[in-house]
């Protein structure tokens, strides 16, 4: 165990920051460093990629674990991989895709940890069809707060299981895990690309084509008013067969080696670089450059879900008052919730960089799991935008009342009665984590914001 | 936990009837907001406070608080963090401004307004400091004003107190990097408020709903200093260096 170091914390967007007692941990020294834990209690935290305080635990400790997917077990036949909470899909990628398998689950980022996918139970662009990361585990060995090492399935302690999943780390520290995988014959994606030129014909497209790829989002420019609102660029894809490689990738169909091509620095003016004129000029020309039509389009894979990851530490570009990211559910047949929320954004001149729209496909059992039948709806807008915060607070309202929800992985705002308007079975969650956690050990600024581990 | 606009769930005044600390706290009203105390020495002035304060969405609570007793804080901000959790702003607006000339005189009257306006609230911004401390995150609001920024002869007990204050609390600021918690330093010109009624103004004189907005800017930006109104902070830099002669001649009141 290293020595504690007390250091200021934030999420991925850069705002609500706390300070903790930070420790780097290997999964045998987790019991001493929570028996060493204050009435703080500890938490641990991964790459910090969740954009609010989810994973900051102020004046309590912070765990850094420790992990690599080196150690990574994969079983060719049944398709599955052990591997360490504290690997990330980063390089856990780099060790399944030359074999010929992919995680059945990414986010739009590879940096994340396994004890992250879970904790938050994050989904991809293929939501519609395999759900959510939970939905892929199938074991879990668990450090509770007593210290015991508990062994989860959906036998074994199922109540349990499905509270860690979606759980933000509050129910105590996932040690290892064993994934269910996607077997793929080629590191490449087949693309298709639509350019859609409103909402309506958007929910259109999605709904009727959806289900024939694996893969689907849109991204909608936000900045687009009027008859142009919910302008955007479809992608849909799968996994390339070997046999749609041209002849120079079918050299070696499995090559994989995504690379970061430039890094923001520390120091970008105060007020950011990323506001509405700059981000709206962008849109545009990413509207423009997307083709109307085009098919069968092959793409790497760090290409296709990973762009951003292209770019490191980007938050940057939103300068000192850092990023808010808004994601949020409506069920189907609240399109029309869906449209008011865009057109409120888009007539707040609140630049929306890279809105993303997705439909989900069903829930799993997770009582606090986001993921639901509907769209979501994930923005990026800088936290220094004036008049930001009674926006959201507005669209809440909105959402809410729908019968949506936000997520917790990317709020950095909402307030505790909100949330627990979308989580209706936060009580349940709630009474497990006593069962297991009766002292609350685990904690975290996310979990007092909310009243998820008090009141 | 504030969230990411810098919105709190829980603030505490102490000087809970101070009717800047009362527009701080209207200034931060939003949605997330649980909990406000006003903890001061006048209860039923504080109850009427939070009268008009309520507004069905959040708790307003009045508590017992006493600047000039010191003994007593430490016991005060253990028993609201005990109950309502972190604290995320801790106003600290408590204080008195004297009576005047006869303060400059007056040994009792003098020593009684050191005593509460810098003995009390260097007690109190250190109770407080303490608990926003152990949570790793929170920010004490210290209302100073431009009366220490350089003493004048009309006031100069109750601006020597300020001058102390102000120090104390970039001290206390300084002292608190890299701890989470945070101290913004509020510098105020003439305030018209229930503490000046009657005096004359001061030029540049604001409102303390005025006060308020800037204070709310500061706590957002993460500011450690804010002048209100802003332009203070320049006309300051000129009278700091003004000649005693032509400063002691100037037509302050």
């Amino acid at each position: 165990m290293s020595f504690v170091v007390r250091t200021s914390l934030t999420g991925w967007g850069r705002t609500n920051p706390s300070a903790a007692e930070v420790v780097q941990v290997l999964p045998p020294e987790i019991a001493a460093a929570v028996k060493q834990a204050g009435d703080r209690g500890a938490l641990v935290r991964g790459l910090g990629r969740s954009y609010g305080d989810a994973a900051q635990n102020g004046g309590g400790t912070v765990l850094r674990l420790l992990g690599s997917a080196s150690h990574a077990v994969i079983d060719l036949d049944a398709a599955t991989v052990q591997v360490s909470a504290g690997a990330n899909l980063d390089e856990l990628l780099r060790v399944l895709v030359p074999r010929g398998f992919f995680v059945p689950v990414t986010p739009g980022t590879r940096f994340v940890t396994i004890g992250g996918a879970i904790a938050s139970d994050i989904h991809g662009k293929n939501h519609h069809v395999d759900g959510s990361f939970g939905n892929h585990l199938l074991r879990m060995s668990m450090q509770l707060a007593s210290g015991d090492v508990v062994e989860l399935s959906r036998t074994a302690d199922p109540e349990l299981f499905w509270a860690t999943i979606g759980g933000m780390g509050l129910t105590g520290a996932v040690l290892d895990a064993t994934i269910r995988l996607l077997p793929i014959e080629t590191s490449k994606m087949a693309v298709d690309t639509r350019r859609i030129s409103d909402l309506d014909a958007l929910f259109a497209a999605m709904v009727h084509g959806d289900e024939q790829h694996r893969y689907s989002v849109a991204w909608i420019d936000l900045a687009a008013k009027g008859r142009h609102l919910g302008r955007s660029a479809l992608t849909r894809g799968d996994h390339a067969r070997a046999d749609q490689l041209g002849a120079k990738a079918s050299v070696s169909p499995l090559a994989y080696a995504p690379r970061q091509l430039v890094t923001v620095p520390p120091l970008v003016p105060r007020p950011g670089l990323l506001n509405h004129a700059s981000v709206a000029a962008f849109n545009e020309l990413w509207y423009r450059k997307t083709p109307r039509e085009r098919d069968g389009e092959i793409q790497g894979i760090a290409a296709f879900f990973h762009p951003l990851d292209m770019v490191g530490s980007w938050p940057r570009l939103y300068g000192r008052p850092g990023l808010v990211q808004y994601q949020f559910v409506v069920p189907f047949g609240k399109e029309e919730v869906m449209r008011r929320v865009i057109e409120r954004v888009a007539a707040s001149g609140a630049a929306s960089f890279l809105a993303v729209l997705k439909r989900f496909g069903a829930a799993n059992d997770a009582p606090l799991s986001f993921p639901q039948p509907g769209w979501t709806l994930a923005l990026d807008m800088p936290g220094g935008a004036a008049g930001l915060g009674d926006l959201l607070h507005g669209l809440d309202d909105l959402v809410l009342e729908s019968g949506g929800r936000n997520y917790f992985a990317k709020d950095a705002h909402t307030s505790h009665t909100t949330i627990r308007r979308g989580y209706p079975r936060l009580d349940e969650w709630q009474a497990v984590r006593r069962r297991v956690d009766p002292l609350g050990v685990w904690q975290s600024d996310l979990g007092r914001r909310l009243g998820l581990t008090g009141t | 936990m504030d969230n990411a606009f810098g919105q709190p769930q829980t603030i505490v005044v102490l000087g809970g009837s101070s009717d800047i600390g009362l527009a701080i706290v209207r200034a931060l009203v939003s949605p997330v907001l649980r909990t406000v105390v006003l903890a001061c020495r006048d209860l039923s002035r504080g109850e009427s406070a939070a009268r008009a304060l309520r507004d069905g969405s959040f708790d307003v609570e009045v508590v017992p608080f006493d600047l000039g007793a010191t003994g007593t804080h430490v016991g005060v901000v253990a028993d609201l963090a005990t109950r309502h959790g972190d604290l995320d702003v801790v106003v600290l607006a408590a204080g008195q401004l004297g009576e005047g000339t006869s303060t400059g005189t007056d040994v009792v009257l003098a020593a009684e307004l050191a005593h509460v306006n810098f003995t009390g609230a260097v007690a109190a911004g250190i109770a407080a400091a303490n608990q926003l401390r152990r949570q790793g995150h929170g920010t004490l609001v210290v209302l100073s004003s431009v009366a220490g920024e350089r003493v004048r002869k009309a006031n100069f007990v109750y601006g020597a107190t300020k001058a102390g204050l102000d120090g104390f609390a970039q001290g206390l600021g300084d002292s608190l990097v890299g701890s989470g918690a945070r101290v913004l330093v509020v510098r105020p010109g003439f305030v018209h408020s229930a503490m000046t009624a009657g005096l004359k103004p001061a030029p540049f004189a604001t409102t303390p709903d005025a006060v308020a907005v800037v204070v709310a800017k500061g706590l957002r930006a993460g500011r450690r200093t804010v002048w209100a109104p802003g332009i203070l902070r320049f006309v300051f830099s000129a009278l700091r260096h003004l000649p005693g002669p032509v400063w002691r001649r100037l037509p302050l009141g």
